[in-house]
């Protein structure tokens, strides 16, 4: 019988065979390899119960304009059924700039909301009860100075931190492999990392200080096992910098979260949420032994792939966007972003982030695929993937460790490298027309048809720079001062850095002021240019 | 007597705070790939710097990426500073998150062209390639 192609491949390039039977299996037990749900090594999920018990959280990623603007949206998405939030900040607030800042220029306000003071932070949250809804902010390099202020906001309102539930991104090593917003060098990045989590094993017991994410490697053009392997092996490199610090491995590693991409491959994105966790589970049992099973647990959230979605036709976003939310789901994510179909162009409008969040609801309550655990366990063929895929990421394991660990690896450009030639690979397979994309290499149309966009106006920039003006000439400038004198006194002696920077916040000191302090004292980076 | 046609220089670069540079990094290789001579300035550029290293290298042609929305504020403010320096005749062009209503402003600004998310590289060679016959 002809077929279609003379080689099936996954989106990843592996080989897919016409059917798969227990032959592939052969050396996997169901015991050890795949386990009940809960149970190591979570292969089928980390809860008994998954969705049976608790739905994954809704949580759109939401951020522009001003902190009025933004807040404004957070509060329709809870009106509109959403049960968590995700802040998206600025570029310069992601860089550590304030908005009046000369390189902010033209960019205020416009990937997302613009966060320069404690001020700015508390009006993105007014009216919204902190101890009630759980807050991802998606913040890196200056991760620590936006925790300091949210804490600072709770402390004003009254709420124990023992009461505040969400995530700080604070996720560096995959900046310099694929995402680029980083302030220092890695070494103080890491150390600033690692004052997070302990401060948040102290204090913030419900916070993750961490989303040690895949996401951005992933749209950045690598594969589902590069993704799978880079992120994971920059979460051993977050807990050994933990454990060496002098940190009890179950002390922490119970508040790690993981964030990963959900691309197009259906069956491969589903193996790859089974895989990361069972590789989770046995590295972690391998290296540390904790004592306690949640530190064995890889809990995440997914974000459907941003990168797969297209200006053409943008309708049919929506489609594309279903289908990978549906693997997450059948991944066993504990949370969920679903892109909106406009944002190819342009930050989402209203109407089509709710169909978004549409979408969500939709498949919790209409597919009826919520009821039982890991579904698709025992699969042939996702069994089969899933032992692929790990076995692809312990050979990335390796050549890690050859290259001496994750931040060696970065300085000679190593992961950067590899995920730039998948990247190519992909693109050479869409030219070549041997992977289509529906409305860009068939079923073109001529007149697309196009979709209201979101604006972002100047006058946002001009607000803000007006705004922290006044904050400069209101402070106590002594008081400023000297927060940020005790900062960098506490940087230059490697003392947890989180209660100076809260009483710099406190003190009005602002965002640029605040990281412009630490790179006195901790340099800056320039990455290593891989072409 | 025949002149062998000096060799296309291009500058391929990121300019403002965004970090997306898996697009510009497969323009760049397909470009070299296609025999021209690309300077790639890295992340993280002012409009100042991409101006100064574009005279600098001596290059034809300016290509950006800008997938941060702020276009409208960076594209005008490299071809002022060009004009300002005496490097007008030097080509700007780019790509990115560019909405498809902010391009006929562009353009009339004096960006010679944008493409389109998904534009075949094909397209963004011959492109630059044609940039020599206008010399």
């Amino acid at each position: 019988m002809n077929e279609r192609k003379s080689r099936f491949t996954s989106l990843s390039g592996l080989d897919i065979e016409r059917c798969y039977g227990p032959d592939h299996l052969k050396g996997w037990s169901a015991e050890q390899d795949l386990g009940q749900p809960g149970a190591f090594p979570y292969t089928r999920g980390c809860y008994p119960h998954m969705y049976r018990s608790r739905l994954w959280t809704m949580r759109q990623f939401a951020g522009f304009g001003s902190a009025d603007d933004t807040n404004t949206r957070f509060k329709y998405l809870l009106d509109h059924g959403q049960t968590g939030l995700s802040v998206a900040f600025d570029l310069p607030t992601l860089m550590g700039l304030d908005s009046d800042d000369p390189l902010a220029r033209g960019e205020v306000g416009y990937c997302g909301v613009a966060i320069s003071s404690l001020a700015d932070m508390e009006r993105l949250f007014d009216g919204i009860p902190l101890d009630q809804v759980t807050t991802s902010m998606t913040i890196n390099g200056p991760a620590a100075v936006l925790f300091a202020m949210y804490l600072a906001v709770a402390e004003k309102r009254g709420i124990p931190f023992g009461r505040l539930g969400g995530t700080i991104q604070n996720d560096i090593l995959k900046e310099y492999i694929a995402q680029k917003e980083w302030l220092f060098p890695p070494e103080p990045h890491l150390a600033l990392i690692v004052d997070t989590i302990g401060y948040c094993a102290a204090h913030v017991p419900k916070w993750h200080p961490i989303s040690i994410s895949g996401y951005h490697i992933r749209e950045a053009g690598s594969t589902a096992i590069q993704e799978l392997a880079f992120t994971l092996y920059n979460g051993l490199t977050y807990v050994e910098a933990a454990v060496k610090s002098g940190l009890e491995v179950d002390a922490f590693a119970p508040q790690l979260s993981f964030f990963f991409n959900v691309h197009n491959d259906f069956f491969e994105e589903i193996a790859k949420f089974r895989a990361a966790r069972r590789l989770w589970a046995r590295e972690m049992e391998r290296r540390y032994h904790p004592r306690n099973p949640r530190s064995l647990q890889l809990r995440c959230h997914a974000q459907t792939a941003g990168c797969s979605l297209t200006a053409q036709q943008p309708m049919n976003n929506v489609v594309r966007t279903t289908l990978q939310a549906l693997a997450a789901v059948l991944g066993g994510t504990q949370s969920l972003h679903t892109n909106s179909m406009d944002e190819t162009l342009a930050l989402p409008t209203e109407e089509a982030v709710k169909l978004a969040l549409r979408t969500q609801q939709i498949i919790a309550a209409e597919s009826e695929t919520v009821n039982t655990v890991d579904p698709l366990g025992g699969s042939y063929f996702v069994e089969t993937l899933t032992n692929r895929l790990e076995e692809g990421a312990l050979e990335l394991f390796r050549k890690l460790d050859g290259l001496g660990g994750m931040v060696s690896a970065i300085e000679r450009g190593f992961p950067q490298r590899e995920i730039l030639d998948a990247s190519q690979r992909y693109q050479h397979e869409i030219e070549r027309q041997e992977r289509g994309i529906v409305g860009v290499t068939e079923h073109r149309e001529q007149d697309a048809r196009s979709i209201p966009i979101l604006k972002i106006g100047p006058e946002v920039e001009q607000d803000q720079v007006a705004r922290l003006s006044d904050l400069r000439k209101s402070r106590d400038p002594f008081k400023m001062a000297g927060s940020l004198e005790e900062l960098q006194e506490m940087a230059s002696c490697h003392q947890n850095l989180m209660p100076p920077l809260i009483e710099a916040v406190k003190a009005k000191a602002t965002l640029g002021e605040i990281c412009a302090a630490l790179k006195e004292v901790y340099g800056t980076y320039h990455e290593p240019v891989v072409l | 007597m025949t002149v062998a046609a000096a060799p296309l220089r291009i500058l391929i670069g990121k300019v403002g705070l965004d970090g997306h540079d898996r697009g510009v990094k497969l323009v760049a290789r397909a470009l070299r790939d296609a025999g021209i001579e690309i300077i790639y300035t890295g992340l993280h550029q002012s409009p100042e710097q991409i101006v100064t290293t574009a005279i600098q290298e001596d290059v034809q042609a300016i290509g950006l990426s800008i997938h941060s929305g702020a276009h409208n504020s960076l594209f005008p403010r490299i071809l002022g500073l060009l004009r300002e320096q005496g490097a007008g005749d030097i080509v700007l062009f780019g790509g990115g998150i560019i909405p498809d209503e902010d391009v006929p402003r562009l353009k009339a600004a004096g960006v010679q062209m944008l493409f389109r998310p998904a534009t075949p590289m094909h397209d963004i060679v011959e492109f630059v390639n044609g940039l020599r016959s206008e010399r």
